[in-house]
Formats: C-alpha cells, sequence, structure tokens
C-alpha cells in the first residue's frame, strides 16, 4: 500500500495554508484580548480584525464594511436567508441544487426551487417563469460543491433584475473561492457566503458579504459585533487565518488553476475510458469532453454498477481519500440530492465518486489515483458489489 | 455495531482473539420515528466504541434496501393483515445478504454480530442452535441462514449470559456497558401510538366491524390494519362480558370476528415457505412462533400438526423448528 496520504477530498476541506497556521499562531500567542475590548491588547486584536477585513475585500469585490464574519459557511448561507427575509419578508427561492445550508432555511421559509439542466446548470426558463412580485431573494451557488459545476450568475441577475426587481440575489460562494475570481463572478450577486475551510484556513471562520444599503435581521443577539449583525465575540485568530489563506489563494490563483486543470484533466480523461462511466456537468462534442464549465478541481463521476461506499472503502485502503454526495451527519453517504436533481437515476447517483483537488495535488498523486480508481471499479463490478 | 452493547462486546472480543476487526454500522433509518438501532446518537455509540478498541468504523448506508426490503413489506403486511416480522427480513437482507457481499467484496473473510446465538456443527454441515442465555436466544430471527452463511458467521456472543456480557463490557471499559437492551421494531417509535402514526402515514388505515359468531355488529375498530389474531384489547367490546379474542381478521370485508378463548386454539395451522435445514425430520419438533415465545411439539406434514391445541398464529409470522437447541426448519403461517 502506498504510505502517504492522497488527499483528494479538497471540496469537503482543503489541507490548511502554512500562512494561516503562522499567522493564527501569532494571535493566539500574543494577542488575546477581546476586540470589543478597550485597551491596547484589545485595540490590537480589533485592528487585526480590519485588516483582515480589508485584505478579503480585495477577493470578493467588495467595500470592507460590507464583511460581515461568521462561524462559517454555513451560518454565513443561513444569515442570508433568514436575514433577507426578516427584514423583506415574500418568497424565498433557491437552486434545487443548493448545499443543505441553503436548501434548509429555504424550506423552512416555504421557499421554491428553481430546476436544472442534465448537465447541472440553472434552468434559466424555470427561474424565470417563478419569479413574481412576491420573491424578495434568489439564492443560486456560484459553484456546486458535489459537481463543480459553474453558474452564470450575471443571466440570473439580469433575470430577476428584468422580473422581479425587488428581489436580492445570494450567492454561496463557498466552494467558488478556490478557484474564481469572485470579486468578478459574484459582481452581481448582493450577498456572498464565503467559509474559510475551502481555501485553506481552519474550519468554524467564514463571512457574509452584504452589498451596501441592504438591510437584514441579526440572527443572534448580544454585544452588537460586526455592526450588529452578528454578535458573540469575534474569532480573531481565524480571521486573521482566513485573511492570510484568502490573500495566499488570491495571489496563486492563477497558476494553480493553470497547474490543477491538467492535472484534473488527465485524471478525468483516464477515468473516461472505464466503460459505463458519466463525467457530470461537462459537454461531449465529437468525443471531445468540454469541461469549461466546471471549476478545475473538481472530477466527478459516476459509475454504473458500483456503490459509492465500497469504492470509497477500497480507495482508504489505499489511503486515497474522497468522498461521494454529502455526508449526513453520522457519516454515512446520503443519496444524492444534486445528482437526483440533474436527472440521475438513484442506482446510478448511487455509484458517484467525487475526486476533489487542491492547490496542493500533486501529479504524483493524480498518478496513483489513477491506476487505482479503474481497478478497484472493475474488481467491485466482478464482485457484483 | 448497533451501538448497543452486544455488537460493542462482540467487537472486542473478536479482537482480543486476535482478529484483525473493522466496525460497520448500517444506517438504516433517517425518518422522525428514528429510535431504534440506526439514530444518529446510537452511530455515535458504535464509533466511540470503535475508538475505544481502537478499531476502524465505517458507516453504510443500506436505506434504500431497507426501504425495499423491511419496511416496505413490512406496511404492505399490515395492510393484508398480516403479521410480518421485519427484523428477519433486516437480517435475511440486510445483515446477511447485501452486508455480506459487501463485506467480501471489500475483502472480508467474516462478518460478526453481537446475536446470543450460536452457529454449531449439525448432519449438514452447520446450523443454527440457541445461544446460552434462553431469556435473550435470538437463533429464532437468524433461522433462514444457510450453510455458505453460517461459514462466514462469528456469534461471539453465543455462549455467554447477557450478565456476562454486560461484565465484560464493564471490564473493557465500554461506554455502553449499561445501556438498555434495543426493543420492538427499530424504525417505530416506542411511544404509545406510534406504529399506528406510522402507519397512517403510508397506507389508508380502514374501520372495521367487530362481529361475534352470528355475525352481529359488536364493536368496531378505527383500524383493521392493526388488528392481530388473538387481541382483547382495543376492540372496543369491554364490558360486554367474557373476555373475546379477535379469531378472524378479513380485510377485503373489513371485518373482525371475536370468540372466546377457547375458539383461538387449533390442530393444525396452514403454513407456506416450509424450509428444512437438512432433510425433513418425520418425528416431532419444538415450534416457536414468535420472537420470544415458548415452544410446542408438533409434527410437520404439510402443515404444522400440533400435539395439543395450540393458540392461532398470526398469519405471517415464521415458525422456527427445533430439534432441541438446533434450528431444524421453518415456516410461515397462512
Amino acid at each position: 500500500m502506498n504510505e502517504k496520504i492522497i488527499y483528494l477530498d479538497n471540496a469537503a476541506s482543503a489541507p490548511i495554508r502554512q500562512e494561516a497556521i503562522d499567522s493564527m499562531i501569532s494571535v493566539l500567542e500574543n494577542c488575546y484580548g477581546n476586540p470589543s475590548g478597550a485597551h491596547k491588547m484589545a485595540r490590537k486584536a480589533r485592528r487585526l480584525i480590519d485588516d483582515a477585513r480589508d485584505v478579503l475585500s480585495f477577493g470578493l469585490g467588495c467595500d470592507p464594511k460590507e464583511i460581515i464574519f461568521t462561524g462559517g459557511g454555513t451560518e454565513a448561507d443561513n444569515l442570508a436567508i433568514f436575514g433577507v427575509h426578516g427584514t423583506r419578508g415574500g418568497t424565498v427561492i433557491a437552486s434545487s441544487t443548493e448545499h443543505h445550508a441553503v436548501l434548509e432555511p429555504v424550506q423552512r421559509l416555504g421557499g421554491k426551487l428553481i430546476r436544472v439542466s442534465e448537465d447541472g446548470s440553472l434552468d434559466l426558463g424555470h427561474l424565470s417563469s417563478l419569479m413574481d412580485e412576491e420573491v424578495r431573494l434568489v439564492s443560486v451557488g456560484l459553484v456546486n460543491g458535489e459537481t463543480g459545476v459553474i453558474q452564470d450568475l450575471e443571466k440570473i441577475a439580469e433575470i430577476i433584475k428584468s422580473q422581479a426587481p425587488e428581489a436580492l440575489l445570494h450567492t454561496d460562494a463557498v466552494q467558488a473561492f478556490p478557484w474564481l475570481d469572485v470579486a468578478s463572478s459574484a459582481k452581481c450577486a448582493d450577498l456572498i457566503s464565503i467559509a474559510g475551510h475551502k481555501f485553506g484556513a481552519p474550519k468554524g471562520v467564514g463571512a457574509l458579504v452584504v452589498r451596501e444599503g441592504i438591510e437584514i435581521s441579526p440572527m443572534q443577539l448580544g454585544g452588537g459585533q460586526e455592526l450588529g449583525i452578528r454578535s458573540g465575540t469575534q474569532n480573531t485568530a481565524a480571521i486573521v487565518a482566513m485573511a492570510a489563506a484568502a490573500s495566499v489563494t488570491v495571489a496563486e490563483r492563477e497558476n494553480t488553476v493553470e497547474r490543477v486543470a491538467k492535472l484534473r484533466d488527465a485524471l478525468a480523461d483516464k477515468l473516461q475510458e472505464i466503460p459505463h462511466s458519466y463525467e457530470t456537468g461537462v459537454e461531449l462534442e465529437n468525443g471531445k469532453v468540454d469541461r469549461s464549465n466546471k471549476i478545475v478541481g473538481s472530477c466527478h463521476f459516476c459509475f454504473a454498477g458500483i456503490e459509492s461506499e465500497a469504492l470509497l472503502f477500497m480507495l482508504e485502503q489505499e489511503n486515497i481519500l474522497a468522498s461521494a454526495a454529502s455526508s449526513c451527519s453520522s457519516g454515512a453517504q446520503d443519496p444524492s440530492h444534486v445528482l437526483a436533481a440533474m436527472g440521475y437515476s438513484r442506482d446510478l447517483a448511487g455509484g458517484s465518486l467525487r475526486l476533489s483537488l487542491g492547490h496542493a495535488t500533486t501529479r504524483e498523486e493524480i498518478n496513483i489515483a489513477m491506476e487505482a480508481v479503474p481497478k478497484f471499479i472493475e474488481d467491485l463490478r466482478k464482485t457484483g458489489s | 455495531m448497533s451501538g448497543g452493547v452486544d455488537s460493542s462486546v462482540a467487537a472486542g472480543l473478536l479482537q482480543k482473539e486476535g482478529y484483525e476487526v473493522t466496525g460497520v454500522t448500517l444506517k438504516l433509518w433517517g425518518g422522525p420515528s428514528d429510535t431504534g438501532c440506526c439514530s444518529v446518537s446510537d452511530v455515535t455509540d458504535a464509533r466511540r466504541v470503535a475508538d475505544n478498541l481502537e478499531i476502524e468504523h465505517h458507516v453504510f448506508n443500506f436505506g434504500d434496501e431497507f426501504e425495499d426490503h423491511v419496511v416496505g413489506p413490512y406496511v404492505r403486511s399490515h395492510a393484508e393483515g398480516l403479521t410480518p416480522n421485519p427484523c428477519i427480513e433486516c437480517n435475511r437482507h440486510l445483515k446477511f445478504d447485501k452486508l455480506m457481499r459487501r463485506a467480501n467484496a471489500l475483502g472480508f473473510d467474516l462478518i460478526a454480530t453481537g446475536h446470543h446465538a450460536r452457529v454449531v456443527k449439525s448432519n449438514e454441515g452447520l446450523a443454527v442452535a440457541r445461544g446460552a442465555d434462553s431469556s435473550k436466544d435470538q437463533s429464532y430471527v437468524l433461522h433462514m441462514l444457510d450453510q455458505q452463511q453460517l461459514r462466514q458467521l462469528k456469534l461471539p456472543l453465543g455462549e455467554m449470559k447477557k450478565t456476562e456480557v454486560r461484565d465484560i463490557a464493564a471490564s473493557m471499559n465500554l461506554r455502553v456497558a449499561g445501556k438498555p437492551d434495543s426493543q420492538d421494531v427499530c424504525f417505530i417509535s416506542n411511544v404509545k401510538g406510534s406504529r399506528k402514526k406510522f402507519l397512517e402515514q403510508r397506507i389508508d388505515l380502514r374501520p372495521a366491524k367487530v362481529l361475534d359468531k352470528e355475525m352481529r355488529t359488536v364493536g368496531q375498530v378505527d383500524s383493521i390494519e392493526m388488528v392481530t389474531i388473538g387481541q382483547r384489547k382495543g376492540l372496543g367490546l369491554s364490558g360486554q362480558g367474557d373476555p373475546k379474542y379477535a379469531v378472524e381478521i378479513n380485510t377485503e370485508k373489513a371485518t373482525v370476528t371475536v370468540g372466546e378463548k377457547s375458539e383461538l386454539y387449533c390442530d393444525t395451522t396452514n403454513v407456506k415457505d416450509l424450509r428444512w435445514a437438512g432433510l425433513p425430520y418425520p418425528g416431532k419438533v419444538e415450534v416457536q412462533t414468535s420472537a420470544h415465545g415458548r415452544t410446542a411439539p408438533a409434527s410437520i406434514t404439510s402443515m404444522v400438526e400440533w400435539a395439543e391445541p395450540h393458540v392461532r398464529v398470526a398469519p405471517g409470522q415464521s415458525l422456527v423448528f427445533y430439534d432441541g437447541d438446533l434450528v431444524v426448519g421453518s415456516a410461515i403461517a397462512l
């Protein structure tokens, strides 16, 4: 067995950037004052948080004052949806392939879901048909967590503006940030969620961008931190680490994308050779696979006649760590709502595999995965499990 | 590993014996009535026990198969007025088919469970036999295992009393040593009225007339699907003289006929799916008609011929035949 961990689950959590660790430790050791306090260590903490806000504002294409730090992506999504609904009421609608952090709040508010096409892109006709003057918020993720499919937010924003001018656009950009220039891709969004652990910061920290002039109601009340929108003592060290990770992510993004695209394409081309394999979110033209509608970190397939859990188990025996659909709280693999929405049968969706690459993924790791995955699939198909 | 004390101890014992053990918890169910062997808190218990033992632990989601082979048939059986046994179907289709195939595919040699039963040598090769703790014996729900399944099965608790199992759990410092035994149907909560609520969500429950032998209406039940042969309570008859029992259920006509206790007794029980572990037994066997019921002697021809009049077996129930402790055959009551 190969000794080293081959980590192909970056979409679940990316490895932590050294810059994030260093900055975090420094804060933990030297700047433990409460950022809401008055003395000099408190003021220092406050300054670090505001500096972090400045750094992130570049990556997000917003004013620093528009950033609300949260305890992660789920909290940012919840705050966006309940927060907007709290001040504006009306109908909330979301793409049917959103993360549960969006779907659950939308369902709680009795909202509606927008269909997607087979390739995972939003069904704009259906979006149009759902638009009426009651709609106050539309939530469409910039990049899907399972399939890596990118949505065209510009087009979506146009439809919203022309048919429901009162409605705001929220985008969960949690999966987008490592790969896309969110500042431009999500420029048209009124609210943007990000999560630190997807791009090299620790878990438990994220942010919500709320464009100036938009009022949202807070979900937790208290000391009035984060402009009164998100009370609770800020996690200085995690916020600083997130800014450090964002900074290096943005600086290296172009190079990372170019390098990882080659690795992903090699891997996906290899998996295309497996009989009865279906790569999601791609277009096939004259035998060529067009993956331009996906982020380059995503290699996502469904394999007929196998079960994800068995495949993942075998990959793990070779130290290859990956996932299938989103994991439920028990750790079991739940059937994918994303693939169901894209029209994949439950059986085929049950054989899905998400290999998600990251900034640290190497050619050597991809070579090992390219050999292991086809072999295990063949083995599993032979045993009929 | 269900997160209960039995499977936890089974894992611990095998590990002590030197087996390379991997813990698996099946996620079978996630509905609102999630109280039994498949709830998230039980998965956590199982995982923490595995951590304790320093073995790997995985959760397999067999929810679709559970729906297809256990929950769906359970509901349909009730709709037909039968009394199903979902634990048997779960063992048959999930633990000893689906999981066994998965285990084989992943390169495991054996699977082990915390059932109180034994695998013993017999004329046919191997057979299921009662566990040493007669009050906890689970051979009834394992009766259907074939030679291939038995060859790959370890039941480390078969020779033990439950009290010993709890003592071992305590001595191994397993956090579940004092956890209460699970019971009843795992996908339906133990709270009173839950079974009805569960069935209501899936089928239309129909009211039925309660008739006496002369076909006079003497009462009413609000759902015929909830009535079982031999049932006395809940028929709306209280205060009407001698106790009466459901002796016939006709789901088509939506009637329940009640009668005296003596009418519940019968000399024979018609069966289907009659199956012997080896050659048919010409003589008498002991027949058990429910998971923890007593046995009664009978001869098995094309039907079960009771040595003494026997209380009627609810259609759909499994009848398991024993020779001493050994499971020798089975059938399903018609």
